[in-house]
């Protein structure tokens, strides 16, 4: 194998790591915030039902669930698996698991804004949802940057999980290479991804933090 | 015109009957002071008032619209329609302010008038900073809560309680979180307010500033209305018992 076929393989490796990354968290952002609501739900149902749900995906690896979402429509409902579906599983077991974390970091931080700004909300007339999006929503935000930043550098280092139902990310071709090769290269190689991938992530977050530190 | 009146509020904190059966109305331009002693249902009465409390039984009228009906010993609330007209009647001040920590002082002030009164945006901020200037606070509209002093903090919330517009205006202990040498700057804006004929009803320990400010005192005592009357009369020849012991009390700590 030639150093430049080596080379592209990488780099479509960082692809599709990167993809897994960026789709997990636009669906786990915002359903973590759904889950967190239905986990501080009026309705009995509805808060154990999510309790149970964040229990679950924070009690058992994240491995057993990618497999699990994998082959469990073959296993269970008997429906054969298409070659697309590998993809498609990781994104959908990464975000359910994430959604599940992001939800707890949400309602950790949304009980940690004052009853007295529902309360000041509440007289100077706003509805719920306005009270909810325009004086709670941001403040929780401030609230748990650093909580969520903890979880979106595990997630880019948990991407390479997906190597255990052999979808083409990072480190399931530094793997196939490094066999070929007899070579480390490519350990090092996405070592030096993963590394420079959550550099970037906490500069971003830092930016975002300093962003939102006008105001205490 | 009364613009609020309460009839026969009950309110309860499981067994602890906090409120037993207080009657009250507050004429347009009045000004009425409610002393009382710690944990005497005060506070309560406010919260009961504008609603962030439910109240077990009783009457709750803003003008001619009815919040609260009493209805087989039970209090049932109108409509939420009829109940954000009541709303958009009142403002409360806050002991400890709860301004939005990330909105900056004039948006503090003009972000409800826009969004939940739909009003212009140009024509809210041009009463909003004529409020900071009464205020004297012009030079703040774009500084944060957190960049204020308490005094200060507290002179914007009654801004934007102001900035609506309401009929009545609630004060909850509204100097009882400052420093003692900031107490006067927000007595004085309560004062000036009194002088432009300001409905308001201010639950205070300062009595000698209820003397001169309130037009009728309501002392209240074990959830109960226990003497009510002329501010300067109650407070000079108090004549219930409790009421006397109350307030010597009071000068007593004060001395
Ligand atoms: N949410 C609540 N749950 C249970 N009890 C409460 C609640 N709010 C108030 N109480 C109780 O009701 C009583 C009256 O409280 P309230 O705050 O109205 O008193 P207050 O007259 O305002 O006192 P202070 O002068 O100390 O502010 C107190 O015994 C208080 O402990
Ligand atoms: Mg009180």
């Amino acid at each position: 194998m030639s150093f430049s076929v080596m080379l592209a393989q990488l780099v479509q490796g960082m692809l599709t790591s990167f993809e897994i990354f960026a789709l997990t968290l636009i669906f786990s952002l915002p359903l973590g915030l759904l889950v967190a609501f239905g986990r501080m739900s009026r309705f009995w149902l509805l808060r154990n039902i999510m309790r149970i749900y964040i229990s679950i995906m924070r009690g058992t690896p994240l491995m057993l669930q990618l497999l699990v979402v994998y082959f469990g429509p073959y296993y269970i409902f008997g429906i054969s698996i298409s070659a697309g579906y590998r993809f498609v599983a990781v994104i959908i077991a990464f975000s359910i698991n994430y959604a599940a974390y992001f939800a707890e970091i949400y309602r950790a931080g949304i009980e940690s804004i004052p009853v007295g700004q529902y309360e000041a909300a509440a007289v100077l007339g706003y509805s719920r949802s306005q009270t909810f999006f325009k004086i709670i929503f941001p403040q929780m935000v401030k609230h748990i940057l650093p909580p969520v930043t903890n979880e979106v550098i595990t997630l880019v280092k948990d991407t390479s999980l997906a190597f255990s139902i052999a979808v083409m990310e990072m480190f399931t071709i530094a793997k196939t290479i490094a066999s070929s090769q007899k070579s480390m290269l490519a350990y090092v190689a996405a070592g030096l991804f993963y590394y420079v991938f959550n550099f970037i992530v906490a500069t971003v977050m830092e930016a975002i933090e300093k962003k939102m530190s006008y105001y205490r | 015109m009364e613009v609020l009146r309460i009839e026969h509020l009950k309110k309860s904190f499981g067994p602890l009957a906090v409120l037993q059966d207080i009657s009250l109305s507050v004429s347009q331009g009045e000004v009425v002071a409610i002393i009382g002693p710690s944990g005497s249902g005060k506070s309560t009465l406010l919260r009961c008032a504008t609603m962030l409390e439910t109240m077990d039984d009783g009457n709750l009228f803003y003008l001619d619209k009815q919040a609260v009906a009493s209805e087989n010993g039970q209090a049932v609330y109108a409509s939420p329609a009829v109940l954000k007209e009541c709303r958009a009647q009142f403002g409360l001040v806050f002991q400890n302010f709860n301004l939005f920590p990330h909105y900056s002082v004039l948006k503090n002030i003009i972000d409800a008038p826009i969004s939940v009164q739909k009003r212009k945006k140009e024509e809210a901020t041009a009463q909003a900073m004529d409020l900071l200037a009464r205020m004297g606070l012009q030079d703040k509209a774009n500084a944060y809560p957190y960049q204020l002093s308490g005094g200060q903090q507290q002179r914007v919330s009654i801004a934007r309680a102001l900035c609506l517009n309401p009929a009545i205006l609630f004060f909850d202990e509204p100097t009882s979180a400052l420093d003692p040498e900031l107490t006067g700057e927000i007595l004085k804006v309560i004062r000036d307010l009194a002088a432009e004929e300001m409905t308001m009803v201010i639950v205070t320990h300062e009595i000698d500033f209820a003397r001169h400010v309130a037009d009728r005192v309501v002392f209240i005592a074990d959830g109960q209305i226990v003497e009510q009357g002329d501010a300067k009369a109650l407070i000079d020849n108090p004549q219930n018992e409790r009421t006397k012991a109350f307030l010597r009390r009071l000068q007593r700590e004060e001395e």
